[in-house]
Parts: structure tokens; sequence; C-alpha cells
């Protein structure tokens, strides 16, 4: 398993992953920066991702669509905020029903990717992704996520104490 | 519970200040037990108090800003949800988006065990790596 560490924050609803591969920094680019590649790993197993569109330049966009057999075909899409080849990446990241035009009612996430050399010719990844709203984020679920999703953990006892969740 | 998160947490002398004044208010005080026992429609709560809709929405900003409910629309709706209910919520999706990246990630190192040119492998696996746990 790569991933070292997850931070969650409820109140600004931010997730931080941080992993670590045991391959160079231009390698792990490559992952992203590929769009074959990218289509192995950003989808889930029953929906493969099909890149249509890939630019990773301050400004441009990735287009992608998947296949559920569920709802039929969605669209996703990445805006590039920022980019510093090959060490971050920063994107807004939003989908659409059909179509595949930009859709201004869909609500978007912002990821920050960090890819950081370590020793030994490891990379450190962090991805951290900031979510607008509870509302965005069940969508996202909806839309994206695997079956078998973990059930919820029960915080509700802990917060009404005042104690911070960890 | 106040008291333990003054001595912990930086800031929160402010927070304690806001929740006072939100809970210092009986109609307040009664919305905040509504949204707790589940009702969530802003204009089915107004209907209750001999005050105007804005009025009530304007306590309804007060114990917002104290972060003790969150408003969310549903269309045309106004809805109050109490934040215990929100943070839990917000807990339960983190933990699946968690998940969902999780699994991107394990597909993301299988194909770093790829050879860089190899070709891809159309059901998203590759062919020689182990399932993902």
């Amino acid at each position: 398993m790569p991933v070292t560490n997850v931070e969650k924050n409820p109140d600004d609803l931010t997730m931080r992953i941080t992993c670590e591969f045991d391959a160079s920094v231009d390698r792990v680019w490559q992952i992203w920066a590929d769009p074959r590649q990218l289509e192995q790993w950003w989808g889930p197993p029953g929906s493969p991702a099909t890149v249509v569109d890939h630019d990773l330049s301050e400004g441009a966009r990735v287009a992608y669509y998947m296949t559920d057999p569920e709802s039929g075909e969605y669209h996703g899409w990445w805006q590039i905020l920022a980019v510093d080849p090959p060490h971050s990446l920063e994107f807004k990241d939003g989908f659409a029903y059909g179509g595949g035009e930009e859709d201004d009612e869909m609500p978007t996430t912002i990821t920050q990717v960090q890819l950081i050399a370590g020793p030994s010719g490891k990379t450190t990844m962090t991805v951290t992704s900031i979510f607008p709203s509870l509302e965005s984020m069940q969508e996202l679920i909806e839309m994206g996520a695997e079956e078998g999703l973990v059930g919820a953990l029960s915080q509700i006892d802990t917060i009404v104490q005042g104690t911070p969740a960890a | 519970m106040v008291v333990d998160t003054l001595i912990r947490e930086p800031g929160a002398e402010a927070r304690a200040d806001l929740i006072f004044h939100a809970l210092a208010d009986t109609t307040r005080r009664d919305i905040l037990r509504r949204a707790i026992q589940g009702d969530r429609s802003v204009s089915a709560l107004a209907r209750d108090y001999p005050i105007s809709t804005t009025a009530v929405q304007k306590h309804v900003a007060v114990l917002e800003r104290a972060g003790l409910v969150e408003r969310t629309r549903r269309g045309r709706e106004q809805l109050v949800q109490s934040r215990p209910d929100t943070l839990a919520e917000a807990h339960q999706l983190l933990e699946e988006i968690e998940t969902l990246w999780r699994d991107r990630l394990t597909r993301f190192q299988a194909l770093l065990a790829e050879p860089p040119d190899s070709a891809p492998d159309p059901m998203g696996e590759a062919p020689n790596d182990p399932k993902p746990n």
C-alpha cells in the first residue's frame, strides 16, 4: 500500500493523502503526464477512463469520460491552475452528466499534487483535495466511486463531547 | 465540553463567545433543539414563531456563525442541519473519498511497476500485478 498518511479535516472539507513510491520523481510525474497511463488509474476498474484531451500547461484542460454500467456515460474535466513539471500540479476538477461541456452548476474540487524526491530514488507524493461543499462531495462519490465503500464511523458522540476527532 | 476546548484549541475563545451569544436567545435555542431533532426546513420552522421569516433567518445565521448549524439548499428550499450532524456527514464523506483515492493510488503504484512503454490494459489493471488488497 503506497499510502503513508491521511489527513482529513471535516471543518474545511479537505483531505491530504501522502504516499511513497519506489520510483523517481520523473517516473511518478509520467503517470499523471501520460494520458494513456492516466486513464488506467483515474477511474475505478469498472469504469475505465478515456482521456480525450490532455494538456498539463497552465490554463489548459484535460477532458475524459467514463462509462458507468448504471448511469451511463459521464464526462469529467480538469482545468490546470498551476503546474511546475515534474514537481507540482494544481487543477480544478469537475464533471458533467453526458454532454462533456463544462457545466457551471456542477461543483468542482481543487486538487493539488506535489512530488518530492526522497533518499534512495524514492518519491513522496501528496495529493490534497479541497471540496467546496458537502453536496459536491456526495455527488462526486455517487458519480465516480467504486462499489464497496467503507461505511461511516459514527463520530457524533465524539463531536458533541467537544473532543477533536482524529 | 467548552472548557476543554478553550484549553486545547487556539482561537477557541472567540468561538466560545459566538456560541454563548447564539445560545443566549430563547428562539435560537428552540431552533437549535428542533434542528437536532431533525426539523430541517427553515420555512417550516419559521411558521411556528410569531416573528417574520426574515427574523428567523437572522437567528439561523447567528447559529450558523457560531458553528452550531449549517444551512444548505435543496432546490428552492432552505434547510438547516445541526452541526454535529453536518460534521458526522463530512467525516463519512471524507472516509469515502479516502477509499476512492486509496484505490486510485494502488492502481497508480501498479503502473509504476510496469516498464514505461508497455501497452495499456483496457481493463485498467496491469496483467502481472497482484490484485490490490
